[in-house]
């Protein structure tokens, strides 16, 4: 796999992290390690955090005590420059696009460059267009406004958007989510090229059992604040985790099984290097 | 029992209450900041959103705010003349609209207008931006929401307001000045002679001057209580009345404070 040629130092290591809202504990001593070039994947009930973890590994948010470390930076006590520079490595897609309603599909992906290179226009719009054919849009999709996209092409263009400033660590938040079933295999299907291409390390909070079997490397499973399971869907198959059962157990997590076992071939090379937690 | 439970009540809205102004304070704490980075990297000024706020604020306001401004100079002049006729003081309109205009209503009224039509729309914008995650993307591609969407509102507001103030100037005492004719007999020559005279530019400069701090006052609530959105559309409109409400509020209260430190100061 891609990851096992890059670094091993983990990319993103948190470490006794905790999260509070009042007297509310969200996260209580959380520890967790993504490592370089996989596919990670935060599963978890609402509530569970996992969206509050996402944010703050993202720096959107900040936790009650522990420490994140993201491609070696510590996040507590960054300063602003260090902070822009750290968000300049990473992309985000955002649950529901998080695109810019009032610029064109061309205008948000040049935005980030405009920003933050030197670049001329001509320059910038040929990166933009070419991230955008990238994800499988047409050029055309380009002139046009987020609200005139259909889900599937929100998808893709937030996709598109997050990938300009070529970063290494990609979070996608529900990459699926609120998608017919074709264009959710489509998708799958992206973030797969996308990883094998680039090597990018990815790490998704995702509740598509599909994208799971087929994709992530290894899962984390949240819950009371903290990591009840962490490796491979097929090892957390086999925990005896009440919580982690309760996630396989229903006729959907059985089907998803099912249908992951059925396509055994190109399974086994997703989990061949069957890395224990 | 029941007293208990209403001084509860009362002491956990007291610390709600608290815990707002705090919040407000550290908004208006982190804007200034960021403007004094403006001011010593001017290369980081955003002029595009600052001109578009000009015209949105500006211009697209000088319609409703010549409208009601005249109105206003109408309502006063025509109150007014029922009382000056009965002591034959008919000259005395001008006095009466030209500094009752100048000095408060042309102001307040213009600040009130923009509160409704500007303040509102900056709240609704943000929180529309945050609830479909705008803010959030805006964050994580290294730009500063403040520096996009606060500044250049407050900016353009501080040089737009004192500026629609002047127009509500002319279209009140226009319109004091035609009821002032209709009514008293009182023609445009004699009005404006005796305009002039009374009308110091003591008086005009005091209406101009209070128009920044109601610029202000107005941005930096619109766009605070937009900030403060969560989750829903329905958190939106709750937003957006709120800055509203405490907008026009908080311009009335600072309007009072003016009218006592003015008169503490002899102007």
């Amino acid at each position: 796999m891609a990851g096992d040629a890059t670094g091993d130092s983990p990319v993103i290591e948190i470490r006794q992290l905790s999260t509070r809202f009042g007297d509310h504990v969200v996260h209580d001593q959380l520890d967790l390690e993504v490592r370089p070039g996989e596919i990670f994947a935060l599963i978890g009930g609402s509530g569970s955090g996992k969206s509050t973890l996402l944010r703050e590994m993202i720096l959107l948010q900040r936790p009650t005590g522990g420490t994140i470390r993201v491609l070696g930076v510590d996040l507590q006590n960054i300063s602003d420059a260090e902070a822009l520079a750290l968000r300049l490595r990473w992309g985000v897609m955002f649950q529901h696009g998080g695109l810019f309603s009032a610029l064109t599909i061309l205008e948000n992906m040049g935005l980030p460059l405009r920003e933050h290179t030197e670049f001329d226009d001509v320059k910038i719009d040929a990166l933009a267009v070419e991230k955008l054919t990238m994800t499988g849009l047409e050029a055309s999709a380009g002139a046009q406004y987020p609200a005139e996209l259909s889900g599937g092409m929100l998808k893709r263009a937030s996709l598109a958007r997050a990938l300009v400033l070529d970063p290494e660590l990609l979070f996608l938040d529900e990459p699926t989510a609120g998608l017919d079933p074709e264009s959710a295999g489509d998708v799958d299907q992206l973030i797969r090229t996308l990883h094998e291409r680039f090597g990018l390390t990815i790490v998704m909070i995702t509740h598509d059992l599909d994208l799971l079997w087929q994709l992530a490397d290894r899962v984390a499973v949240l819950a009371d604040g903290r990591v009840q399971g962490i490796g491979s869907m097929s090892e957390l198959a086999q925990m005896d985790n009440p919580t982690i059962r309760n996630f396989f157990a229903g006729p959907r997590g059985r089907a998803a099984q099912e249908q992951h076992r059925r396509q055994v071939p190109t399974a086994v090379t997703q989990m061949e290097d069957g890395r224990s937690p | 029992m029941t007293f208990l439970s209403a001084l509860e009540q009362l002491g956990l809205r007291a610390s709600a209450a608290f815990e707002r102004t705090v919040a407000l304070l550290a908004f208006v704490g982190e804007s200034s900041l960021a403007l004094v980075g403006w001011f010593v990297h001017p290369s980081r000024i955003r002029w595009r959103p600052i001109l578009y706020n000009i015209g949105s604020a500006g211009v697209g306001a000088l319609p409703i705010v010549g409208l009601l401004s005249f109105l206003l100079g109408i309502v006063v002049a025509y109150q007014g003349s029922a009382q000056l006729r009965q002591y034959g003081a008919n000259l005395f309109v001008a006095d009466l609209v030209g500094i009752s205009m100048l000095r408060e209503f042309a102001p307040l009224i213009t600040a009130i207008i923009i509160a409704g039509r500007s303040g509102a729309a900056y709240a609704a914008q943000i929180g529309t931006m945050v609830v479909t995650e705008e803010i959030d993307a805006m964050r994580t591609l290294g730009i500063a929401p403040i520096e996009l969407l606060v500044l250049p509102k407050i900016l353009a507001l501080l040089l737009v307001l004192p500026l629609l103030t002047v127009c509500a100037d002319l279209f009140g005492v226009f319109g004091g000045m035609l009821m002032a004719r209709a009514q008293l007999g009182v023609g445009f020559s004699e009005f404006l002679d005796r305009f002039t005279k009374v009308v110091s530019v003591t008086t005009y400069l005091i209406g101009i001057g209070k128009a920044p701090v109601f610029a202000a006052i107005i941005a930096v609530v619109g766009c605070f209580q937009g900030f403060g959105t969560r989750g829903s559309a329905e958190s939106v409109g709750r937003q957006t009345t709120r800055s509203v409400v405490q907008a026009s509020f908080l311009v009335i209260v600072a309007d009072a404070l003016f009218s006592i430190a003015f008169s503490a100061l002899d102007l």
